[in-house]
């Protein structure tokens, strides 16, 4: 085996990943655990002041409620919430979020995050639940605070989380290597809290060349969280609720801003709204078709069925509605002020989150108050905080959770000891950067309650250990045994090189589980080959071998897509309906069926390594 | 190639005790050759171009280049950061230049106080109010569910 040492670390609660959900966590749990004499220790794969989906930084706090200002109550926010994901909603999870996120984002303005005001001191809305900020450093800032709170001694950067250590049900822990040098970690904890983010990567991205990278999601998230909880034997949920976004056309800038603030159409290439020309369509998807807003499913439903049938390019009419907006000034002077302004505004807009984007405007000669630019449905995410919903199953908080949703501790997952947040917990979507942080701490603070009512030292097997530093250096060493099999590192009988590895997963992906290449369409028949498909990918996944640290990161990562993957697929088989069209399309069974009017749950066996699938009850508490 | 360095710029970050570019790189990417004391990105086509590194890089020895496969060549984006604000300068494929500035932050770098001066309303580590709360929501109490 590579000669790696074995650092241990023994803690109280752990938190695993460094994005909004953990720093959020990390702030919260710092305070509780000094109260209680705990210890707290947060491991990222990255550095903290630019790890996760905020690393560009953002332009938009995408959730706020300001209930202080009696505009809006939770409820409005729950209500827009399980509308807008067709009725399959937590809305105790909801509900406990939006309760929360006020404070949340109050602490951010304290930390140093510019939010835009207006001239009477009040922040700028984007639309209903957006701030607008200048989001550059977003994330060095929600870092430092964290990183204040918890002291740099109880925070591991670069090292990669791998497996949960799980025992007699419980979670006592996880284990990862650095990804700097030779050490192999073991953590252990009372309590242990998953936030490792979403997944991409899983699906073929529509940019295969240079800008294969060029996801919307962050190529570094890349099923973590999905994998952590599945392996620990925890229920997971919304499986089949994946996200595609629709973005400004292969650099994926953001559209937020010209839908909510510029007040922007899209049109098709001969001009046509296909809002209000497919308006009868949404009748279909009865009553979510006929709320306002339109939930995002739907909308992207409409722009797809333009395309399905040769009516693109879709454009954002970007000229249009910069000329609206600035023609509303009469004074001369007044209106060229105002298109400066505008100009700068969208501008930001990508310089704070998509700077690819503005290379691609300025590589287009394109000034938006000149040209439309083009509009496109992305590839299929796993983000559970935004207008996805896959994650972790897990328990409501105690004052309002329905009675099924309660298991003693907020956001626990089926596994005790085992907490989720941000991407890694389900069917709570909508809460975004700001939410995931909120819920981090929520998360937190049930995290510590749940050490101090559980003292007794997590204790794990010293020989499972061995076995699973074994398993995971085993790259390495399929690596060095034979190595020289051939004239080629890539290309050799006895290995697969992570990267090809990651190719064929999206090669399944995309054909049979309704990605790009099939404009996200799929059928009972499909999925079964591709499950079929995926089950050689998991014993080949022994096969994978690395040449170095950053290819043995490379190698577990996309074992942990594969997890994801799979998940995805046996819950899209099992949900024997078509729900939300605009992500994915069951050709099989082309429409909502009120018997499918539930979480469709699934669950993976650690003692049997079998899948067992679920339908659970929605309970609504308003 | 995404982000790339140009090795006569880079120092290889001397001056520092570790390689900027490496330490911040949120997918892996940036290593410094040993031999050369160069950095160099060694997975342009997993690059997000995230521009983390661009910003961060002490020399301004990194720049990013479109995705060949798909921008057109001859345009540039490039940030300069100071301690409250960065200025974007943006350079077409036709030459025009347009010039953007915007605030980051308004504390001092490091100085992020975890509780933003808020007092904690509660003691019970069972109760819903969390640290910092009620009064950071604003509201008398946490904001009512029902
Ligand atoms: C392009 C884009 C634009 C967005 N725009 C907005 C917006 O304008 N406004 C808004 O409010 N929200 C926006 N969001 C949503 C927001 O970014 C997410 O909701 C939020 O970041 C989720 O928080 P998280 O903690 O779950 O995940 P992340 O913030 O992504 O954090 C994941 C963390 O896990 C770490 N990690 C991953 N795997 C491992 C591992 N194996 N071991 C250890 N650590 C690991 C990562 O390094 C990272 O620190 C956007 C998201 C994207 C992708
Ligand atoms: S641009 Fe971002 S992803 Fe690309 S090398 Fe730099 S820090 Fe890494
Ligand atoms: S940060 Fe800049 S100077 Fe330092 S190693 Fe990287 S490229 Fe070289």
């Amino acid at each position: 085996m590579a000669k790696f040492e074995t650092v241990e670390v023994n803690t109280d609660v752990l938190i695993c990943g460094g994005g909004m959900a953990a720093c959020g966590a990390a702030v919260e749990a710092a305070y509780w655990a000094k109260k209680n004499n705990l210890k707290v220790t947060l491991v990222d794969k990255a550095a903290m002041d630019r790890s996760g989906a905020v690393a560009m930084g953002l332009s938009a706090i995408n959730q706020y409620v300001d209930v202080n200002s009696g505009k809006n109550t939770v409820k409005d926010y729950v209500d827009y919430v399980r509308n807008d994901l067709m009725g399959i909603t937590r809305e105790d999870l909801v509900a406990n979020i939006a309760r929360h996120v006020d404070s949340t984002v109050h602490l951010f303005e304290k930390w140093g995050l510019p939010i835009w005001k207006d001239a009477d001191g009040n922040y700028v809305h984007e639309g209903r639940w957006q701030l607008m900020i200048n989001g550059e450093s977003y994330k060095v800032v929600v870092a430092e605070a964290a990183k204040n709170a918890l002291g740099m001694d109880n925070i591991y950067e670069r090292v990669f989380i791998t497996e949960p250590l799980v025992e007699n049900g419980k979670c006592v822990g996880a284990v990862g290597f650095s990804t700097r040098e030779n050490k192999f970690y073991v953590f252990r904890a009372k309590a242990t809290i998953a936030a490792m983010g979403g997944a991409v990567h899983v699906f073929k991205p529509r940019s295969s060349g240079e800008g294969l990278g060029r996801s919307w999601y962050p190529p570094f998230n890349s099923g973590a969280s999905a994998y952590f909880t599945i392996k620990g034997g925890a229920e997971m949920t919304c499986q089949e609720v994946r996200f595609i976004p629709v973005r400004f056309k292969d650099a994926y800038g953001p559209v937020g801003a010209w839908f909510l603030l510029f007040k922007s159409r899209a049109t098709n290439g001969i001009g046509e709204n296909y809002m209000e020309t497919r308006r009868s369509e949404l009748e279909n998807w009865k009553p979510y078709g006929l709320v306002k807003p339109v939930p995002a499913n739907l909308r992207n439903w409409l722009m797809m069925l333009d395309v399905m049938e040769g009516k693109g390019p879709i454009y954002m009419r970007t000229e249009e509605a910069i000329e609206k907006l600035s023609s509303a000034v009469t004074d001369d002077k007044e209106r060229k002020k105002k298109l400066r302004e505008l100009e700068s505004e969208a501008w930001e807009d990508f310089l704070d989150m998509t700077i690819s984007q503005a290379i691609l405007w300025a590589a287009t000669n394109t000034a938006p108050e000149e040209k439309p630019s083009e509009i496109a449905a992305c590839e299929p995410y796993f983000i559970g905080s935004h207008s996805g919903a896959s994650g972790a199953w897990i328990s409501g908080p105690e004052d309002l959770a329905p009675k099924d949703y309660f298991w003693g501790y907020a956001n626990m997952c089926t596994v005790d000891g085992m907490f989720a947040a941000g991407d890694g917990s389900g069917a709570s979507s909508h809460k975004f950067s700001s939410g995931s942080h909120a819920e981090g701490r929520i998360a937190a603070k049930a995290a510590v309650a749940y050490a101090v009512d559980h003292p007794d030292e997590p204790k794990f097997d010293a020989g499972k250990i061995e076995e699973l530093k074994k398993r995971i250096l085993l790259p390495l060493d399929l690596y060095e045994q034979h190595k020289n099999a051939s004239s080629d590192p890539n290309i050799n009988p006895n290995f697969m090189k992570p990267k090809m590895y990651m190719f064929r997963l999206q090669k399944i992906m995309d054909e049979y589980a309704g990605g790009v290449s099939t404009n996200f369409t799929t059928s009972k028949a499909l999925l079964e080959k591709g499950l079929e498909l995926i089950a050689f990918l998991h014993e080949d996944s022994e096969k994978l071998a690395a040449e170095n640290l950053h290819e043995l990161l490379r190698c577990w990562e996309n074992i942990h897509r594969t997890w994801q993957a799979e998940a995805h697929v046996r819950t899209v088989l099992f949900r024997e309906e078509t729900r939300w069209p605009g992500y994915y399309f069951r050709a099989d069974t082309p429409s909502m069926k009120d018997d499918w009017n539930c979480f469709a749950n699934c669950k993976w066996d650690p003692n049997t390594g079998k899948w067992e699938m679920i339908k659970r009850e929605v309970e609504y508490i308003y | 190639m995404p982000s790339y360095v140009i090795p006569d710029k880079c120092d290889g970050c001397k001056a520092l005790d570790k390689t900027a570019c490496q330490y911040v790189c949120p997918n892996d990417l940036m290593v410094l050759i040993e031999e050369t004391k160069k950095a160099y990105n060694q997975e342009p086509e997993m690059c997000w171009e995230c521009y983390s590194c661009v910003k961060i890089c002490p020399t301004q020895a990194i720049e990013v280049r479109g995705y060949a496969d798909f921008v057109p060549m001859g345009a540039s984006v490039t940030p300069m950061v100071s301690t409250d604000s960065i200025m974007w300068t943006v350079k077409f494929r036709n030459g025009t230049l347009k010039r953007f500035k915007f605030p980051i932050r308004t504390t001092p770098e490091g100085k992020a106080v975890p509780d933003g001066g808020y007092p904690t309303g509660t003691d019970d580590l069972k109760s819903p109010v969390l640290y910092t709360e009620p009064e950071s929501t604003r509201c008398q109490d946490l904001p009512k569910v029902k």
